[in-house]
């Protein structure tokens, strides 16, 4: 079970709208996935255009909760008035906080996310900052408001998978009661994996669902392996060691010669 | 008068925000607007009155990651 913002969620991977081949293929991945949230953005509407009215009626077919996020943001003001105009729409008080603070990397400029979020959770806003792996930004973004965390774990898109173990576990160790959300920069089902056997609640997906070669397979996929390593980390698991331990018992052993 | 709406210079007559929806063309529930920087909310859009110069932006969902 997920907790976020006192809303129970069964499946423990959120995923993201953007970049599928068709809207059909779209559709069956957020099925094949089981997640019970999906992100979305807000953008300019053409003058008799029906392009967001025909996406959001896909959206609600599916049943899941929406996330609105303020992607391409790149300052405090941007991004606030982004959350308000999101719910404004959506009707939801979540919000998916992005500023981004380089266009190359699409690292967060985490002195902006502080501020957008203690504004924002000021306002009632219940704020998903997406951050770096910075220990101390974390600390201030709970301080802000924040009662998620949604960390990258490699640039968005990249797919690069985990970059930095030793960040993420001391975020878990520091916060061991703060929900905590790999976002960005997941490549395979085994980085999933890999973060949830660390102690994460949940991770984030997008790019390497959609472009995968087939992405209703691939939610699939990831799916499971998300849900290994949750079980995982709650089920104990055996430290490495450097030397062999025989699994099969020594004494009883029949001596030949 | 001359608006900038979604970053583009109409001329419109529309005098509030939800004429200027009509006259745009701009249908469906689904839409967010603001007006210089501000949110304006849905039912706030008919009381909205619109100055020249004024920049609106029209928001709708799309995909998101």
């Amino acid at each position: 079970m997920l907790t976020l913002y006192g809303t129970e969620l069964h499946s423990h991977l959120l995923l993201g709208t953007a970049q599928y081949p068709s809207p059909a293929i779209l559709l069956d991945a957020i099925k094949a996935s089981g997640t019970g949230v999906v992100t979305v953005s807000l953008r300019r509407e053409t003058a008799g255009g029906s392009s967001g009215e025909r996406f959001w009626s896909l959206i609600r077919s599916s049943g899941v909760r929406v996330l609105p996020n303020t992607a391409g943001c790149h300052s405090a003001k941007e991004a606030v008035l982004t959350a308000q105009m999101a719910r404004d729409l959506f009707a939801t008080d979540w919000i998916k906080l992005e500023v981004i603070g380089n266009h190359d990397t699409l690292q967060p400029d985490v002195f902006a996310l502080v501020e957008a979020a203690g504004i924002l959770s000021n306002e009632g806003f219940k704020v998903f900052p997406y951050t770096t792996d910075d220990l101390v930004v974390a600390g201030r973004l709970i301080d802000a408001g924040c009662e998620v965390l949604m960390p990258w774990c490699a640039p968005i898109g990249s797919a690069q998978g985990p970059l930095n173990l030793h960040a993420l576990r001391s975020l878990r160790g520091h916060f061991p009661e703060v929900p905590l959300i790999v976002d960005a920069g997941l490549g395979r089902p085994s980085h999933a994996a890999t973060v949830m056997e660390l102690g994460f609640d949940a991770i984030l997906l997008n790019t390497a669902v959609a472009k995968a070669g087939d992405p209703v397979a691939m939610a699939g996929a990831f799916a499971k392996a998300t849900e290994a390593g949750y079980a995982a980390f709650r089920a104990g698991m055996l430290e490495p060691r450097d030397v062999a331990v025989p699994s099969t018992p020594v004494i009883g052993k029949a001596v030949f010669g | 008068m001359k608006l900038i709406v979604n970053g583009e210079t109409r001329e419109v007559g529309a005098q509030f925000l939800n004429a200027l929806l009509s006259e745009l063309e701009f249908e469906g529930e689904w839409l967010a607007t603001a007006l210089n920087g501000e949110l304006v909310r849905s039912a706030e859009r008919a009381d909205c009155a619109l100055r020249e110069g004024d920049r609106v932006e029209i928001l709708t969902p799309q995909q998101g990651g």
